[in-house]
């Protein structure tokens, strides 16, 4: 490569959490877990994890319970749809 | 040095032999006259063993572009070829390789763009992707065709930008001539390996190219300030600025290599003393030559400019070489419908605010595969001499 070409030439990301900036404040809709039907918690073990598995902004621990980052959830909604139990549902954000 | 290796070739086996020396490493295109036989002879090279590359069978040449921009991401030496219609289906890609910053190498076999149809050549297809941010070189002979692809790879993979190896179809394309062939253990001396940008292979480090780009700059995860969208657009045209440089120097190494020279940015031919410069791009400017000598034989001082350059535009080359003339015709086979001929309107702005005002004429010329004689152009200069010229831009030897 030329020394003379200023760097970075191109765009390009690493995937990471909050890679695609602080997108929480993008949300209509705020996923809330109900840990009485997740079958990670009930069972106590790292089992099903699809919603870790599924989003797309990497905001969700593989843990048990699993976590949700919402200063980089952007609320897409992706998480609820995919669980098998519907532990996760998605409610309003309630406005400023 | 050992004896000079000297094949009759056509424009697109030219082309064809000068990917298989440069050893590129993935080959993708789509057939279309009169650019078909530079795939063809490349999938013969690769299917006898001469070329260890993959060779892509693809559905079109958005497609073909599209491949040749992953390989190269990933790190393979890729080459296409294309004209015309074809050129102008990929033009998605064309403007997405130069963003992407792929080193990608394109010989277009420039054709005139229906509709309707035609195969012959003009240069309308590949001036219209003037602005996608590509280099674009113009080649005057058949050995200016295999030297330069040699040189664009040299070039494109040290400015990442990609670039389009233009010469006329049908005129260069399907002329037989003789072409000194270099020694491909020569090439390999000249021409380094394609380091990519990053390893995209690499599964440790994945990254996500060409994600979406705001206009204002941002923190990547690890805390490093990303360029805005016209942040990356202002280093594109750098790098294309900077290509003004590396240009003539990678032309000046093939030449103390190979002993001989495309000119770098301009072919210039009895510039020197001369007061009339017929200027013009492709093989349109061996035909000037011709003309130019006529001329010079009836005691007009006239000269010939090619330029082989026209993106990035060496402006400063243009003014260096027409600053003691006094007539510029401007030959050129494309229309800026509505205005004159492009290559007529940069040389017009390169000369702005300079000392130097030559009477600068545009002649349209050889649109769609009408001939175009030496003798045309010397009556054209003449007519531009003597001040017989009322339209503006002159279409030459049409009469319907």
């Amino acid at each position: 490569m030329n020394k003379n070409l200023r760097k970075p030439i191109w765009a390009a990301s690493t995937l990471a959490k909050g890679e695609g900036g602080a997108t929480g404040d993008w949300r209509s809709h705020r996923p809330v877990l109900n840990k009485e039907k997740c079958t990670v918690v009930l069972r106590n073990k790292p089992v099903c994890h699809l919603c870790w598995l599924y989003c797309p902004e990497i905001v969700i621990s593989r843990t048990i319970p699993p976590e949700i980052d919402l200063l980089y959830c952007k609320g897409c909604g992706i998480c609820a749809k995919e669980c098998p139990v519907d532990a996760i549902s998605m409610e309003l954000e309630e406005k400023d | 040095m050992s004896k000079k290796n000297i094949q009759i070739l056509s424009g697109t086996e030219a082309a064809a032999l000068a990917a298989k020396l440069c050893k590129v490493e993935v080959v993708a295109a789509y057939p279309i006259t009169p650019q078909s036989k530079i795939p063809e002879k490349l999938s013969k090279y690769v299917e006898k063993g001469e070329l260890k590359a993959e060779f892509v069978l693809v559905e079109s040449e958005h497609s073909a572009l599209g491949v040749c921009i992953s390989a190269s991401l990933a790190g393979a030496r890729a080459f296409t070829a294309t004209c015309a219609n074809g050129l102008l289906y990929m033009s998605e890609q064309v403007h997405w390789a130069a963003g992407s910053r792929v080193p990608v190498v394109m010989c277009v076999a420039n054709r005139g763009v229906g509709a309707p149809w035609t195969i012959l050549n003009d240069q309308q297809d590949t001036i219209s992707q003037r602005d996608a941010g590509w280099i674009q070189l113009y080649c005057r002979n058949n050995q200016e065709i295999l030297d330069t692809v040699i040189q664009a790879f040299i070039i494109a993979e040290e400015l990442f930008v990609p670039i389009m190896v233009c010469f006329d179809g049908f005129v260069l394309s399907h002329t037989n001539m003789p072409v000194e062939v270099p020694d491909s253990d020569d090439i390999a001396s000249i021409i380094p390996p394609y380091k990519p940008v990053l390893d995209i292979t690499d599964s440790k480090h994945i990254v996500n190219i060409n994600p979406v780009t705001f206009s204002t700059p941002r923190p990547s995860a690890n805390g490093e300030i990303q360029p805005s969208y016209m942040g990356l657009r202002k280093r594109l045209n750098e790098a294309l600025i900077l290509a003004l440089t590396t240009i003539p120097r990678v032309d000046a190494l093939f030449e103390k290599k190979f002993n001989r020279t495309t000119g770098g940015l301009l072919w210039e031919y009895m510039v020197e003393d001369a007061e009339v410069i017929l200027l013009s791009m492709g093989s349109l400017t061996s035909e000037a030559e011709v003309a130019a000598d006529a001329l010079r034989q009836n005691n007009i001082k006239a000269g010939v400019i090619g330029v082989r350059c026209y993106r990035p535009f060496p402006g400063e080359a243009i003014r260096k070489s027409l600053q003691h003339a006094d007539y510029v015709a401007v030959f050129e086979k494309d229309i800026s419908y509505g205005h004159e001929g492009a290559l007529c309107s940069d040389i017009k702005s390169a000369l702005y605010g300079t000392s130097s005002q030559p009477q600068i004429m545009g002649f349209i010329a050889g649109i769609g595969g009408k001939d175009v004689k030496a003798r045309e152009l010397q009556q054209a200069t003449m007519d531009l001499i003597d001040g017989r010229i009322t339209e503006s831009p002159v279409w030459i030897n049409l009469t319907v």
